[in-house]
């Protein structure tokens, strides 16, 4: 594969190969309760403890929808300037399978709650609009565990009924990149709306990927296949590039490619079909009849419309005006709404050019070094703020803050009182600094002579001197001030 | 006393109340009956035991100011009963004991009620004879030999052989009012919505509703009272005020109209059935009430609609039976797929897998339109026929079965032979409306027959009374000679 | 229409009900004359007719999102006919 100009392609035999891409992500929906049933949606609970009959199926139970996850779906869908639809209706998803309690599953099938919207994503090359195709709910499966015996299944509920939505995209994605940069948006989109919490190693975000080739310059889509169930994004791009290069190998060497559904085994890295899924799967949708047409009022989406924080977009553009950040920098600054707000609770008490450098930088560096997320981290936001404040009003250096910061990080403690136990402060009394520097011209009234006489360099061993002798802890302006003056 | 076990339930109610008997001795009034039965197998369980003690404690502090204050009742083996074997007529749920109560049973122990027994039922209340269910046959007490009718064949034959006081049934295609007809009793369907189907073996969701099954009108109008009312469990519940259907009971239906659809006057309708619909228009004019021509044009197509639709969405609701969670699990297979076909092939009767096989089929891949969608259409049509002729008229009058009380195994390889017999109840579910069947007479072998009033929507009131008219003047009266005790 | 064999194994296929082979031209002669029973429904226009969406004229009613249900897991596991602990058991799948 390359990129050329901005472009991802295969490079077949002759010619070069397009990808096409589009996602089915199936997100979790942020509840106390399941779908259709009062039972906890927990994560991590001991098994088959978050199970009422409703999941379980047993004779005679029937479904009532939680009002709270519908409010979901349409703030989801709003965050992604979709359609909301004011009639949707619940289907019967039919299959066989142990995890499936019902034998089916309650999806929506024609009548989806959101239609048609859009993601724009923020690429190195620009920013692209990226097509959603509908949004809808249903109920998520239980957990097949497949490795606790060697010929029995364990089979555990609590999963079964949480609420999902599935997002499916526009066949308008085109690399492995472009992938990864929806998937963090949209991610982005619902953890700002407190839809979906994203997290990936819980199973809070899966998604199906569907792949096809085509030859470049080609309008017509190929033959897609589904890789399903792919829950990290790094496995998504893996799987597409495997499965783009698995493709044009067969069609370049005269095969069809046979539409199907594939697995991405994380071990091999590469994808392979599914033997246990049969040639069609014919889901028999059908309205269930347990439940009734949803209709939205109009009042309510107004009211969920009026009642959406701030989405990463909106707030991006107003980043790049209010505090004069560049398009890439609010682009980091915003893509994770805790980081967006620790921002501008620094920027409210600091300088904000000092903010954005010191958390895009050694902030985000410490992150990644510990492993955390902003939120776990012990330089909270007031803190950083006070140690930015300090550079600014020269109570510490630059260079100082860096000792102070490592400190913070490892202890949480206050970046004054560590200035204070340490003596770090910088000497920024003139009159001090003017004595220090005295005493170094004096000493050296030789290189005093050579620097007036043309050897501008030597200004570095002045101010050299002067840190030395103050053990660092000179004010680096003040020293070039004062120093300039004097050897005028 | 003479024996309690014959009178009607509202009797039995108002001496239970005037403290004339106690629970214990109308108790063991029934259980007898049960146990000298040696024919008609309509108990799948017999909790005789547990009725008795209830009604000894009952004794203890009877509380007389519920709706049946002490009333030992047997329900149809499709509701599921805490603590109590359900099996809904199969081998799947043999064994199957719920920890759960269904909201209707609930309905009743909580008007002081209490748990008589089971009663046997077509499997998953496929049927119309109850000769498809797994623990055998039940006999119609009207004659040996003859089914009672299906799918709460069970329930109708205890209730006229006075095994139980009143019970319960299910009606999706005609299941309560059918073997109401054959058996000379009382069967009510109520408007979809109207009683909670929380709790019950589900067969065809859109269809299902449990009625009352009882010996009069007015026991009729008491047990509905006892069983309706929203229940938030159930999204298809409808909340509405509860009715006093007892005390507003009237025979006074002067003014009321009442209408005749011509095609319910099928091709080799007996001479009998219709002199009885012929008797019953008379009656209705008696009493002040006029009787008006009318037109459901598309009730033809309600039976073909019905085997459709009801397959279409038990082939759904029964795909929950595959051995994981409860219920009958085969021995046979290896792998999960050999399970389940082994557990449902084994465990479902032929009926049953038939209409699962007929539902799978119709909303396949490439048949959904022409025959689930076209069925979905259609209903609407036949729904709008009644909704326009409910601008006209009040109630409707049709006989409630095309023939009396059929042979065993008559009509058993015969499959359409044997929808038909729903051809007159089919419809009222298809639109989701209340109808009640009330015996209107015999035919010419004692058999009896029954007449049906079919309502608008929770338009139950208007048709109780109408019912308590007609049954007044009919004055049918059942005298059985207990032949199943020899 | 008439059902034939394939068409019968396909479904019960579906259906997961596995068909006894001596017993499926019997069931193959009844379900074709209860197709043939009910495509009457073909002798009826429906070109302007939507279909019955619900019986009931009233909303889809919802529940508050609490917490009210589930821990329950002895009531949940004691009717299964093979359980293991904490878990149902069922013969594994064929991957």
């Amino acid at each position: 594969m390359s990129i050329l100009n901005g472009k991802y392609f295969i490079q077949g035999e002759n010619e070069k190969w397009e990808v096409v891409i589009g996602l089915e992500v199936h997100a979790q929906v942020t509840s106390n309760s399941k779908l259709f049933s009062g039972s906890s949606t927990k994560f991590g609970a001991e098994p088959n403890t978050q199970v009422s009959l409703v999941d379980s199926a047993f004779p005679g139970m029937l479904p009532v929808i939680n009002e709270f996850c519908v409010q979901q779906a349409i703030k989801t869908g709003l965050g992604l300037k979709a359609k909301i639809n004011p009639y949707s209706v619940f289907d019967r998803k039919n299959y066989f399978y142990a995890d499936l309690p019902q034998g089916y599953q309650i999806s929506q099938y024609k009548n989806p709650i959101v239609g048609e919207g859009e993601i724009t994503l923020d690429l190195p090359e620009g920013s692209k609009k990226v097509g959603i195709e509908r949004l809808h709910l249903e109920q998520d499966a239980g957990k097949s565990i497949h490795d606790l015996d060697p010929s029995n299944t364990f089979i555990d509920l609590n999963r079964s009924g949480v609420a999902l939505m599935e997002i499916v995209s526009k066949p308008d994605l085109r690399s492995p990149n472009e992938v990864s940069a929806y998937v963090k948006k949209l991610r982005s989109i619902m953890k700002y709306l407190g839809t979906c919490d994203g997290n990936m190693q819980e199973g809070s975000l899966r998604a199906d990927v569907n792949v096809s080739v085509r030859k470049e310059g080609d309008t017509n889509l190929g033959t897609r296949c589904e890789i399903k169930n792919v829950n990290s994004i790094k496995f998504m791009q893996l799987a597409i590039a495997y499965e783009a290069k698995r493709q044009v190998e067969l069609l370049e060497s005269g095969k069809k490619i046979k539409q199907e559904t594939r697995l991405f085994d994380t071990k091999k890295n590469e994808t392979r079909s599914m033997r246990s899924k049969e040639d069609a799967h014919d889901y028999r949708y059908f309205p269930d009849p347990d439940l009734l047409p949803l209709n939205l009022d109009k009042s309510l989406i107004e009211k969920i419309k009026k009642s959406l924080p701030e989405l990463p977009d909106q707030k991006k553009e107003r980043f790049i005006n209010e505090y004069s950040l560049t398009p890439y920098e609010a682009n980091i600054l915003v893509s994770e709404k805790e980081i967006s707000v620790y921002f501008e609770e620094v920027v409210k008490n600091s300088d904000k050019k000092l903010a954005k450098n010191w958390i895009m930088g050694d902030l985000f560096a410490s992150l990644n070094e510990k492993n955390i997320s902003i939120s776990e981290s012990l330089v909270t936001s007031n803190k950083m703020a006070q140690l930015i404040d300090s550079i600014s009003s020269g109570i510490i250096s630059g260079r100082t803050a860096k000792e102070v910061f490592e400190i913070m990080k490892e202890t949480g403690e206050e970046p004054k009182k560590i200035i204070e136990s340490k003596g770090l402060q910088q000497k920024s009394d003139p009159k001090e600094l003017e004595k220090i520097i005295d005493k170094i011209i004096s000493d050296n009234k030789d290189k005093v002579k050579q620097y007036k006489s043309g050897k501008d360099k030597l200004f570095g061993f002045f101010v050299g001197q002067a840190m030395k002798v103050s053990s660092g802890k000179a004010n680096p302006q003040l020293v070039n001030e004062i120093l300039k003056q004097k050897l005028k | 006393m003479s024996d309690i076990s014959k009178k009607s339930l509202t009797e039995i109610v108002r001496l239970v109340k005037k403290k004339e008997i106690k629970s214990e001795e109308l108790t063991q009034s029934f259980i007898k009956n049960i146990n000298n039965d040696k024919k008609l197998n309509s108990f799948i369980t017999n909790c005789s035991e547990e009725a008795l003690k209830k009604a000894i404690n009952f004794d203890k502090n009877p509380k007389l100011d519920t709706l049946l204050p002490g009333i030992p009742i047997a329900v149809k083996d499709l509701f599921c009963t805490q603590g109590v074997k359900t099996t809904a007529g199969s081998k799947m749920l043999e064994n199957f004991v719920p920890n759960y109560e269904s909201t209707i049973t609930n309905n009743l122990w909580n008007e002081g009620a209490f748990l008589l027994g089971k009663l046997n039922c077509d499997e998953f209340a496929m049927g119309s004879s109850n000769e498809t269910s797994y623990f055998g046959n039940v006999i119609n007490p009207i004659e040996e030999n003859t089914v009672p009718g299906g799918s709460s064949g069970g329930s109708a034959s205890a209730l006229a052989a006075d095994l139980t006081p009143t019970t319960i049934g299910t009606d999706t295609g005609g299941s309560i009012r059918q073997p109401a007809s054959f058996t000379g009793i009382v069967g009510l369907k109520p408007t979809y919505g109207l009683c909670s189907r929380w709790g019950i073996v589900a067969f065809a969701s859109s269809l299902d509703q449990a009625g009352p099954m009882t010996k009069t009108v007015e026991d009729c109008a008491l047990m509905l009272e006892a069983m309706a009312g929203f229940d938030k469990k159930d999204s298809t519940s409808i909340d509405k005020k509860k009715e006093n259907y007892l005390n507003k009971l009237t025979d006074n239906i002067k003014g009321l109209k009442i209408g005749i659809p011509k095609e319910y006057r099928v091709d080799g309708m007996s001479q009998e059935i219709d002199n009885l619909w012929e008797n019953g228009k008379k009656i209705l004019k008696d009493s002040g009430a006029q009787i008006v021509d009318i037109s459901l044009p598309n009730t033809k197509y309600a039976l073909p609609t019905y085997y459709i639709v009801a397959p279409a969405e038990a082939s759904s609701n029964l795909a929950r039976y595959d051995g994981v969670k409860y219920g009958f699990r085969s021995t046979k297979g290896d792998n999960l797929i050999e399970m389940y076909e082994n557990t449902r092939s084994e465990g479902f009767g032929d009926e049953v897998k038939r209409r699962i096989l007929i539902g799978t089929y119709v909303l396949s891949s490439g048949y959904y339109d022409a025959y689930y969608l076209k069925a979905q259409k259609v209903r609407q049509l036949i729904k709008k026929d009644f909704d326009q002729s409910f601008k006209k008229v009040d109630a409707i009058l049709t006989p409630s079965t095309p023939s009396s009380a059929f042979k065993i195994g008559e009509k058993k390889n015969d499959p359409i032979s044997m929808y038909l017999n729903d051809i007159f109840t089919v419809p009222v579910n298809l639109a989701g409306i209340p109808a009640i069947s009330i015996p209107a007479g015999t035919d010419n072998n004692n058999c009896p027959l029954g007449l049906q009033l079919i309502g608008k929507p929770l338009d139950e009131q208007k048709l109780l009374n109408i019912a308590f008219a007609v049954e007044k003047k009919i004055n049918f009266k059942q005298s059985l000679n207990r032949w199943w005790e020899k | 229409m008439s059902i034939d064999k394939d068409k019968i194994k396909h479904v019960s296929k579906l259906a997961r009900i596995s068909v006894d082979e001596k017993k499926i031209d019997a069931l193959a002669k009844d379900l074709s004359s209860i197709f043939k029973f009910i495509e009457q429904l073909n002798e009826i226009n429906t070109d302007n007719v939507e279909p019955l969406s619900s019986i009931l004229n009233q909303p889809l009613r919802s529940r508050k999102d609490e917490i009210n249900d589930g821990k329950i897991r002895e009531k949940i596991l004691e009717n299964s006919p093979q359980k293991h602990e904490e878990f149902f058991v069922v013969p594994k799948v064929i991957e």
